[in-house]
């Protein structure tokens, strides 16, 4: 019971605990870590974990929790660590997050829970990503995964479309209330944004491909090489016998910026420079039989979390120079601070306040130079953020062979094309209701970056949860 | 896993396959391709299903040998495997009763060209196909296409067989002859197809060609295989492969066809010499 563990604390304890410093986290030498693809942070020691576990107060009522998208029972997790009892603290976790190792590494925990922390108000935050990464570290890598019992079969059959974080929440949560599941991914491999997107370094994929493993234990059915709409469209798997569909299949369309030379040999999207690098790993090339081009010169167009992470792959890729090209200053940088911070570290040049305007190429139709424009920030806009307004006469030249344009992703049309009957808006995201996820097709649910947009991995977790829920009572119920 | 039930050499260097993929086809229909990646190492490329056994659940893809993953798979044979086979990708031809059609196909295109001919048969049309290769030898998939078309024009670059000269001369002729000709398929070598709307061009005759950009994902997910037609960017693996021959940048596609000829180059070798090795451990770093 909750009870017995969150004891009142002395308040002298209390004071001490908020004083106690943050545990750094060993990170791999910028230098030496700019030559591999190997994982940056190094990870707490559970000496560490449990000195930092004890830098939480024990909130009776944790605003934490409430900045979790997934509502983790944070403390109780922290409380679990400082006792020395890891396994039970990542299975704690795996009550409401079915992803923590991947979480503890991706979210943008200064934002959510850690922004909230009450420690973090004189002091810094307790390191709630971290800790939850530890413990789910630690539960694997002492092979003492536990593979979660599944209720008694309903005999009910329901399809996920699409294998990214959104889809194997939903996959986790059905298997567990008892429906017989099957996930329909479009490549070789599920994942998602996990499997293709976001490198190595930040996330091995290993740690991606064991939670698919425990999923499929658990008896999930993984059909991959399996795109809906050109193999069988909603329609058809509903008439094929899936009481309910969810999907799940992500923003995966690649904006382009439509100005001139952009179709040049060495322009790549972000999306098909990190599947190439990710996926296919072409950074072992010619291992790996997947080319991509090893620029001398990288410009990366952008600056959300996609332009750091392509930013960072290509500094691993034996450049000479790489430079980011950003049209507002440091300050409006959508990215993470952390990765920012990794980003500079590992010696990515800065062009700020900077647009591309056309890309140059030699008689092969090889990319040679960008020119970019100066900007300066000029009145607010509908975001709030000041508008980047061009300085006429600002041209100039950036030697580059390869360039990297990371200016956001659209939904993929497919599904919508293919089912007429699923509302879209007017950007071709599906309309999902946030409380369940139905859409306006029966039986048909649909969350995350589908829905969303771009997000983030937590809220498409949080979102396929929801519509697990919903999707339960609907094959209870059928009311729609 | 999709196993090779049948393989056949074609020509030289040109083998056709059969594979084990009865979601596949059961759904494709003509124009629309695979990606396949042959094992954990492979590299995902584009192939057309030329045609398709709904109760053997086989689909078949012919394939020429260009470079790395072409000739392994052409080492393959019946009772192999490859490891992910992903499809129908692509839009399928429009198909429906123009009047007269004329199907071209140069080299590895004659296959790609021939379930469009079946379909547009199938549908009423007359169906006039001209196909072209180097040589007599390397003529492939003739009995087919003659079964798929009202006449059949062969023509070899040498002269070894059928007529001598280019596709092209024999369709410049049928035009010239008053034959009403209501729409061209044009599949081959990119210059090929170029050389096939410039003559079309000047008579209006609307000229549809397939496009063979590189590809990675073939969902629309990455932008690899976009090409410039009308003036717009296109993603032939969703948008395409077919398009209006007379708008399409040819010259940019053949450009960007040619992006990987270093690395094709350090492929091939590193077939040839030892595993292993890692492209930063080859000085490739200075
Ligand atoms: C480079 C990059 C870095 C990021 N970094 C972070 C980060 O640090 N932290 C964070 O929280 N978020 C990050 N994000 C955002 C986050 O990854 C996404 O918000 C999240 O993955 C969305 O999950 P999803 O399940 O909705 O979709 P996705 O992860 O996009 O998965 C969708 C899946 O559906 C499949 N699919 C698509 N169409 C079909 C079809 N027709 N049939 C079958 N399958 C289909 C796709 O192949 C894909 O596997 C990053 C995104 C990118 C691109
Ligand atoms: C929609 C589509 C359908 C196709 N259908 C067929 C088919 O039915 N049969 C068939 O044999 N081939 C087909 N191709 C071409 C085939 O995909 C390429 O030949 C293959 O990707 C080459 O791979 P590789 O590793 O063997 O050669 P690589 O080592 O990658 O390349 C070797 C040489 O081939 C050229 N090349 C590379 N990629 C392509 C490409 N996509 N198209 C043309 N040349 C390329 C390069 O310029 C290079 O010089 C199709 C391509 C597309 C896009
Ligand atoms: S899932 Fe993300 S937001 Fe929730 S506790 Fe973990 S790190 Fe914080
Ligand atoms: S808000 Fe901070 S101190 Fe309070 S329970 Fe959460 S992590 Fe612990
Ligand atoms: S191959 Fe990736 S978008 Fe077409």
């Amino acid at each position: 019971m909750k009870e017995e563990i969150v004891a009142d604390m002395d308040p002298k304890e209390m004071k001490a605990r908020m004083k106690m410093p943050r545990q750094p986290m060993g990170e791999q030498d910028a230098k030496e870590r700019v030559k591999n693809f190997y994982e940056v942070p190094l990870g707490y020691t559970p000496e560490q974990a449990i000195a930092e576990a004890k830098r939480c107060i024990q909130c009776k009522k944790p605003l934490c929790v409430a900045g979790c998208p997934v509502g983790i029972d944070i403390p109780w997790f922290i409380r679990l660590i400082e006792e020395g009892k890891f396994v039970e603290a990542a299975r704690k976790l795996k009550e409401t997050n079915a992803l923590p190792a991947v979480c503890g590494r991706v979210c943008p925990q200064e934002d959510q829970c850690e922004l909230v922390c009450i420690v973090g108000k004189k002091n810094e935050p307790v390191a709630i990503g971290r800790l939850e990464k530890f413990a789910a570290d630690y539960e694997r890598e002492h092979g003492e995964v536990s593979v979660p019992d599944a209720a008694k079969s309903t005999g009910k059959k329901i399809a996920v479309v699409g294998g990214g974080p959104a889809g194997l929440t939903v996959a986790g949560d059905m298997v567990k209330k008892g429906h017989s599941v099957t996930v329909f991914e479009a490549l070789h491999t599920p994942g998602g944004v996990l499997m293709y997107g976001i490198p190595e370094f930040r996330l091995p994929k290993k740690i991606v491909s064991a939670e698919v493993d425990c999923l499929a234990k658990m008896g999930v059915d993984f059909q991959c090489n399996s795109v809906v709409g050109k193999l069988d469209t909603i329609d058809e798997l509903i008439a094929d016998g899936y009481e309910a569909v969810f999907i799940g299949s992500g923003a995966g369309l690649p904006y382009f910026m439509n100005i001139p030379g952009e179709n040049l040999i060495g322009v790549y999207s972000a999306n098909e420079y990190l599947t190439r690098v990710n996926l296919m790993k072409a950074y072992q090339f010619p291992e790996y039989d997947t080319p991509v081009i090893r620029g001398r010169h990288v410009v990366v167009v952008g600056g959300g979390n996609t332009a750091m992470d392509a930013a960072r792959t290509a500094l691993r890729l034996c450049p000479k120079t790489v430079s980011l090209v950003y049209r507002r200053s440091r300050e409006e940088l959508p990215a993470r601070e952390e990765e920012v911070h990794h980003a500079e570290e590992e010696g990515l040049d800065f062009q700020l306040l900077r647009n591309p305007v056309r890309f140059i190429g030699d008689e092969d139709g090889r990319l040679i130079a960008v020119e970019c424009v100066k900007m300066e920030l000029g009145e607010p806009d509908d975001s709030g953020r000041r508008r980047p307004v061009v300085i006429e006469g600002s041209e100039y030249q950036l030697e580059c062979d390869v360039a990297i344009i990371s200016i956001g992703n659209g939904a993929n049309p497919l599904i919508p094309q293919t089912s007429p009957d699923i509302n879209v808006n007017k950007w071709g995201n599906i309309l999902g209701d946030p409380e369940t996820g139905r859409t306006s097709k029966k039986g048909v649910f649909a969350g995350g970056d589908i829905v969303r947009g771009g997000a983030t991995v937590i809220l498409a977790m949080g979102d396929g949860r929801k519509a697990a829920d919903s999707m339960d009572e609907y094959l209870k119920d059928g009311k729609w | 896993m999709y196993e090779i039930t049948e393989k056949r050499d074609l020509a030289h260097r040109v083998s056709l396959f059969k594979i084990k993929a009865p979601r596949i086809a059961k759904k494709r229909k003509a124009g629309q391709f695979i990606v396949l990646r042959l094992d954990e190492h492979g590299e995902r490329i584009p192939l057309t299903i030329v045609d398709s056994d709904n109760e053997a659940g086989t689909i078949t893809i012919v394939v020429q040998e260009v470079g790395r993953t072409s000739s392994l798979l052409c080492q393959k044979g019946k009772g192999d495997t490859i490891l992910d086979v992903v499809g129908p990708l692509g839009k399928p031809t429009h198909i429906e009763n123009f009047g007269t059609a004329v199907c071209v196909g140069g080299g590895i295109g004659t296959a790609v060209v021939l379930p469009i001919s079946v379909a547009l048969k199938g549908a009423g049309n007359e169906v006039l196909s001209i196909v072209g290769a180097r040589n007599k030898d390397l003529l492939i998939l003739e009995d087919e296409i003659t079964e798929a078309s009202t006449k059949l024009h062969v023509t070899t670059d040498d002269g070894s067989y059928g007529h001598h000269g280019f596709v092209t001369s024999v369709l410049e002729d049928l035009i010239k002859d008053g034959r009403k000709i209501d729409i061209v398929i044009a599949i081959g070598p990119v210059p090929m197809m170029k050389a096939v709307a410039e003559v079309t061009r000047p008579y209006g005759i609307k000229t549809l060609v397939s496009l063979n950009p590189i590809m990675v994902d073939g969902t629309g997910m990455c932008g690899a295989c976009r090409v410039t037609v009308g003036g717009k960017n296109q993603f032939v693996c969703v948008d395409g492969p077919e398009f209006d021959g007379h708008e399409v940048d040819f010259k940019e596609l053949v450009l960007r066809n040619r992006s990987y000829l270093k690395e094709e180059r350090i492929a091939i070798e590193e077939a040839t010499y030892h595993e292993g090795t890692k492209c930063y451990e080859r000085g490739d770093c200075s």
